[in-house]
């Protein structure tokens, strides 16, 4: 039987029936249409589908929508809002390099917010250890720690502001 | 990987949890971060027609710590909390290693120690540590309340000593003695995130410079997390030097039973047993001796 859940999306408020058994992931992409997260390898390795939930950074995949009943959830959609001026992390992405064929791109910028938000000058080390749970095939790593060490940079030169969605 | 259907429920007491499981007897499972029973649902190794949701259960979630009482650690909290609590970090810091070193960030942000614990795989990372420093834990059921030391409560891969309908609700650890030490050592194919090759966890603490209460507790390379008594017995108030250190090391080996499987073949584990659980004595003997 279908439940009722109330979530908060990007800053929108949703009111949703959903079968207990259907996950975030398949909530956020089916029912709302939120595609920039993506569905990697659905057991909670490859961390292309990671979002966060009251602020801390989860696998979509295994998480219920019936279990954030009532949460905070932010996606990629949501560190640009406008859909035209993109967050700092964003920036630094393509600036440096750090996207190829995008598929890792949306998680790992989910786990760089994260990242970023308790530590602001993260070390070279906790940047790995805050992506480790992310697997990239294209660019080797080393240009998304160049991306998040340049995002740390822009976002406490305008106050840190970013961090604040 | 769509799941199978079931029936989703967060109470809200740990009474109505009983009740709940009681009812919806063998089709039931108890849900806390859902990382490991999501997978197994998704590969029809599990298909559970009711899950009851732990989080929700007033009274067990968080960590307190007292120094003379020790660690209670609700069977709701996550292992990120665990390996960022600043008394875990302070009076437990292999525990705080270990909580940290199980699977990766997000992870550790869904997942919970009782979780960990209650799944019971032979490399599961939280388990030697606890098991050496003497844990318990705290089981509720609809006839009442028990405790069951760490050491007998798992049975095999996959099997623990709780009863049908039983919920563990906290895990409690005693205050660190005077002058001691732990440490988690462990080793695996993909550095950070991966699940244990091999993993140890050891407690001693040092009395006139020699060392007691020793307790070697290895993971991954037996049916459940092992004791490796012959070890500790040889270390067990004697003097502390390499060589005792090397042959402990060895003789550690020579008890853990491990198999071939894709994260390692027994032959490679029986070394690193060796190798990891010489380096756990030293740091816990270091740590000892500035404690």
């Amino acid at each position: 039987m279908k439940q009722q859940i109330k979530l908060n999306v990007n800053g929108d408020d949703y009111e949703l029936f959903v079968d207990p058994w259907r996950t975030l992931n398949e909530v956020l992409r089916e029912d709302l249409n939120l595609t920039g997260t993506k569905l990697g390898c659905g057991v909670g390795d490859c961390g292309a589908c990671t979002v966060l939930v009251d602020g801390k950074s989860v696998s979509s995949c295994l998480t219920l929508a019936v279990a954030v009943d009532n949460k905070t959830i932010v996606t990629v959609e949501g560190l640009a809002p406008s859909g035209e001026t993109l967050h700092p992390i964003q920036t630094a992405f393509i600036e440096k390099g750090a996207i190829q064929c995008g598929f890792c791109t949306a998680g790992m910028e989910m786990s760089a917010l994260h990242l970023l938000k308790k530590h602001p000058s993260p070390t070279e080390q906790e940047i790995r250890e805050g992506i480790s749970g992310h697997l990239c095939r294209c660019t080797g790593y080393n240009q998304i720690v160049e991306a998040i060490t340049d995002a740390s940079g822009k976002l406490k030169a305008d106050g840190g502001g970013g961090l604040t969605s | 990987m769509r799941l199978p259907r079931f029936e989703y429920i967060a109470p809200k007491t740990l009474d109505a949890a009983l009740d709940l499981l009681a009812k919806g007897g063998e089709g039931s499972r108890l849900f806390a971060g859902g990382t490991d029973l999501m997978v197994k649902m998704g590969h029809g190794l599990a298909a559970p027609t009711m899950l009851v949701a732990v989080k929700e259960i007033e009274g067990l979630n968080g960590i307190s710590f007292d120094p003379s009482k020790g660690l209670s650690i609700g069977a709701a909290t996550l292992l990120v909390e665990v390996a960022e609590h600043p008394d875990v970090v302070k009076y437990y810091p292999a525990m705080a290693q270990a909580a940290k070193k199980t699977a990766n960030p997000q992870i550790r942000n869904m997942a919970t120690l009782a979780g960990n614990l209650c799944n019971a795989a032979p490399s599961a990372d939280n388990a030697p540590v606890l098991v050496a420093r003497g844990a318990e834990v705290a089981i509720a059921g609809l006839k009442g309340t028990r405790r069951l030391a760490l050491d007998g409560f798992f049975k095999g891969p996959g099997i623990t000593a709780l009863a049908p309908g039983e919920i563990v609700t906290h895990i409690l650890v005693p205050p660190p003695a005077k002058a001691s030490g732990a440490s988690f050592q462990w080793i695996s194919a993909r550095g950070k995130v991966d699940i244990s090759a091999v993993c140890v966890g050891v407690t001693l603490r040092v009395e006139d410079d020699l060392p007691k209460d020793v307790r070697i507790v290895l993971g991954a390379v037996g049916p459940t997390p092992m004791r490796a008594r012959g070890a500790e017995a040889l270390i067990e108030g004697a003097g502390w030097s390499k060589e005792l250190i090397g042959k402990a090391a060895l003789k550690a080996s020579e008890e853990s039973m491990p198999i071939t499987d894709v994260r390692a073949s027994a032959e490679y584990r029986k070394n690193m047993v060796a190798v990891l659980t010489r380096r756990a004595l030293e740091e816990a003997h270091a740590r000892a001796l500035q404690n």
